[in-house]
Parts: structure tokens; C-alpha cells; sequence
């Protein structure tokens, strides 16, 4: 087997693994079952489409979405310090933890 | 000869690459809390990509994408644990309980755990 029918198979192998693990992903962020579960589901989702953007780069060649790879990795970071503030926040306490009904959350001392 | 080597050593990453981010999906999924899934995401993760943008500089010719693509896999080894731990002080300061079976947790502040939290709490 050559180096260049190799790579197909394994650019074919990879793109399929990729998208059964995009998949469990979406997976996760749809059944939840907090906020905080869908948040780190979707960051893996912005790793998971680092990973698609690399193996397209080796396919095709425009390796030019590497550039939009590392603005995608920067969005993601922004998006999930982001929420971590928010999680932190006396809304949320309000309107997530307080309304609790399934015992995610600690009882905390008022 | 060198052609040969780097087609077979990019195909050969990206399957790994793939196959990491694969048992992290699985991970995120089957894992029992949100702790315990933020260990599969953050580090099987990040490994699972970088490894894919390593087979990238491999593959590539140009030195400028080389470059970037390692510039990209610095970005996220530094990143990805900031994010993580900042999502799970987070969880934490908000409540979140840990899993039942959970072994220890030494941010505890009540005394159910022994010297271990106490410890901690002196000292910080």
C-alpha cells in the first residue's frame, strides 16, 4: 500500500470516527442535564470541529481554515470563561439553583 | 521516500487524533457527573485535536502552516485547563453535587470527610 492511499483510508476513517464523536456530543448537549453540562458539551464541540478543520486541511489542502481553527479555539475559551462568570452570578443562583427540583444542586445554608 | 514518510506518519496521527476525541465523546456521555465528564472533555479533548493539528504540520510543506498549526497546539494545551478548571470552581461555588460515589472532596467545608478537609482549610 502506498503513503498516498493510505492517507486517504485513514482521512476516510478519521472523518468517520470525527462525526460519531460530533454525534455523542450533540447528544450530550441535548439531553443535559444542566446548564453546565451543555456548556462543557459544547466546548468539546469546538474541539471536536478543531479536529474536523485539520483532517479537511490535510484533505483538500486550504489549509487556510487553520487561521479560522485558532479563532474558533479563542471564541470557545471566551465563550466558556464567559460562562463561568455567569455561573458564578446571583442570577443564576436565582433562576437555576433555587428552582431546582431534581437535586442537581446543594441545599446551601441561607 | 520523505513524501512516503510523512503521508504515512499524518494518516497514521489523525486516526489517533480521532480516536481520542472519540473516547472523549464517549466519555462525556457515560460519565456520571460534571466533573467527572469535564476529565474526559478537557484532556482527552484537547489531545484528540492537537494531535490531528500535529498530523497537519507534519503533512504540510510550508513552513508558515507548520508554524501556526503548532502555534494553535500551544494556544489550546494553555487554554483548555484554564477553561476547565474555571467551569468547574464554578459548578462547585454554585452547588453542584458531587456523584454519589464520589471518594473525596476536599473542598468540603463541613466535617463529614475527616482531617484531609481540615487540613486544607487551615491552610488556605
Amino acid at each position: 500500500m502506498t503513503g498516498e492511499n493510505f492517507l486517504m483510508a485513514a482521512q476516510s476513517i478519521a472523518l468517520a470516527l470525527l462525526s460519531i464523536s460530533f454525534l455523542l456530543t450533540v447528544v450530550r448537549v441535548i439531553i443535559g442535564p444542566t446548564l453546565l453540562d451543555r456548556a462543557l458539551a459544547l466546548d468539546m464541540l469546538v474541539a471536536t470541529a478543531i479536529g474536523f478543520i485539520a483532517v479537511i486541511g490535510i484533505r483538500t489542502g486550504f489549509t487556510l481554515y487553520l487561521d479560522i481553527a485558532i479563532a474558533l479555539g479563542l471564541v470557545g475559551f471566551l465563550a466558556t470563561v464567559a460562562f463561568a462568570r455567569f455561573v458564578m452570578s446571583r442570577r443564576y443562583q436565582k433562576e437555576f439553583v433555587e428552582e431546582d427540583k431534581r437535586g442537581f444542586f446543594r441545599e446551601r445554608a441561607p | 521516500m520523505i513524501d512516503a514518510l510523512q503521508n504515512y506518519l499524518a494518516g497514521i496521527l489523525i486516526i489517533i487524533g480521532a480516536l481520542f476525541t472519540l473516547v472523549a465523546a464517549i466519555g462525556l456521555l457515560r460519565l456520571p457527573d460534571l466533573y467527572t465528564r469535564m476529565h474526559a472533555a478537557s484532556k482527552a479533548g484537547t489531545v484528540g485535536s492537537g494531535l490531528m493539528l500535529v498530523a497537519l504540520a507534519v503533512y504540510t510543506d510550508d513552513l508558515s502552516i507548520t508554524t501556526r498549526a503548532i502555534a494553535a497546539i500551544v494556544f489550546f494545551l494553555l487554554t483548555a485547563p484554564i477553561s476547565a478548571h474555571l467551569l468547574a470552581k464554578a459548578a462547585y461555588a454554585a452547588g453542584y453535587r458531587l456523584w454519589d460515589k464520589s471518594v473525596c472532596d476536599e473542598m468540603s467545608t463541613d466535617d463529614t470527610d475527616g482531617t484531609a478537609s481540615d487540613e486544607r482549610q487551615q491552610s488556605l
